[in-house]
């Protein structure tokens, strides 16, 4: 899953190497907590939000398979 | 955009050397002669290295592709993609056995990998291209469902007198159904919201 986040960031933005993501798992639920360079978060929200509404669509699609519900979380 | 400077005591050798360390062909760069250097006296005094400037131009749809690729794989659905070009339209279809995963419910996965593509491969390129993803005739089934949704829905709006809202759905959607009742003369359509939210109103004509 953390390989399926990387792979969707990397490609859009400048900086691929700043791009982290954390994983906080409690029992219920799976938190992932992307970060990338401070000059490409516009490019992982997008226009009101609709780059970050696409990330979260696919991850989601590819959790759905999983027994705990899984978040996706951008943090600066 | 991978870039190298490459020394060499002939242009061609400077090249080659420049190919050979970022591993790929003459006609997949951009070459650029800064130097293009001087024998000099008995290859000895005053000679020059010839000295170039290596671009590897990137190309956008098999930037796009290989996003595409790597991302079904990862989703555990691994498909095979084809390419269609038509002017700035790009299609790109998929195929493979678990192609459901990838298409989602009512699309939405179809249409949000649509999207990263499409920024991806604008990326790469001069030129600005629409994207279109599809998979085991998708777009075509969806738009028979979208066409009949539609004409229900005018029957409807005209059966009790009023307005009838639908879900939001993506421009191209929405640009469906309005085409579907252009020619039906007892009711009208508009857009209200603003994306995502935007959907279609049916009204009826008159009113």
């Amino acid at each position: 899953m953390k390989e399926l986040i990387e792979t969707i960031v990397k490609p859009l933005v400048d900086f691929p190497e700043d791009v982290q993501v954390n994983v906080e798992e409690e029992s219920q639920r799976i938190t992932y907590k992307l970060s990338v360079h401070k000059s490409d978060m516009g490019k992982v929200i997008g226009k009101q939000g609709r780059v970050a509404k696409a990330i979260r669509t696919v991850v989601y699609a590819a959790g759905s398979s999983q027994q705990k519900k899984i978040f996706l979380e951008i943090v600066e | 955009m991978k870039q190298i400077t490459a020394t060499g005591q002939t242009v061609e050798e400077a090249v080659e050397s420049a190919l050979a360390q970022l591993q790929t062909t003459k006609d997949r760069t951009e070459i650029q002669i800064v130097d293009e250097g001087k024998k000099g006296f008995f290859g000895i005094f005053g000679s020059r290295p010839a000295i170039v400037k290596v671009t590897v131009k990137i190309d956008p749809f098999e930037e796009a592709i290989n996003y595409l690729k790597k991302i079904s794989h990862e989703l555990g659905a691994p498909a095979e993609i084809e390419l269609k070009q038509e002017g700035k339209q790009v299609q790109f279809i998929l195929t493979g056995d678990k192609i459901a995963l990838l298409i989602g419910k009512r699309g939405q996965t179809l249409n949000s990998l649509q999207y990263l593509t499409q920024l991806v491969m604008n990326r790469y390129s001069n030129q600005f291209y629409t994207v279109l993803l599809d998979a085991e005739d998708y777009r075509k089934r969806r738009n028979d469902t979208l066409v009949q949704l539609a004409e229900r829905l005018a029957q409807k709006a005209l059966r009790t007198g009023q307005e009838v809202a639908l879900e939001p759905m993506p421009s191209y959607e929405r640009k469906v159904i309005h085409t579907a009742l252009v020619k039906n003369r007892k009711v009208k359509t508009y857009s209200d919201g603003s994306d995502p939210h935007r959907h279609i109103v049916i009204t009826p004509a008159g009113k």
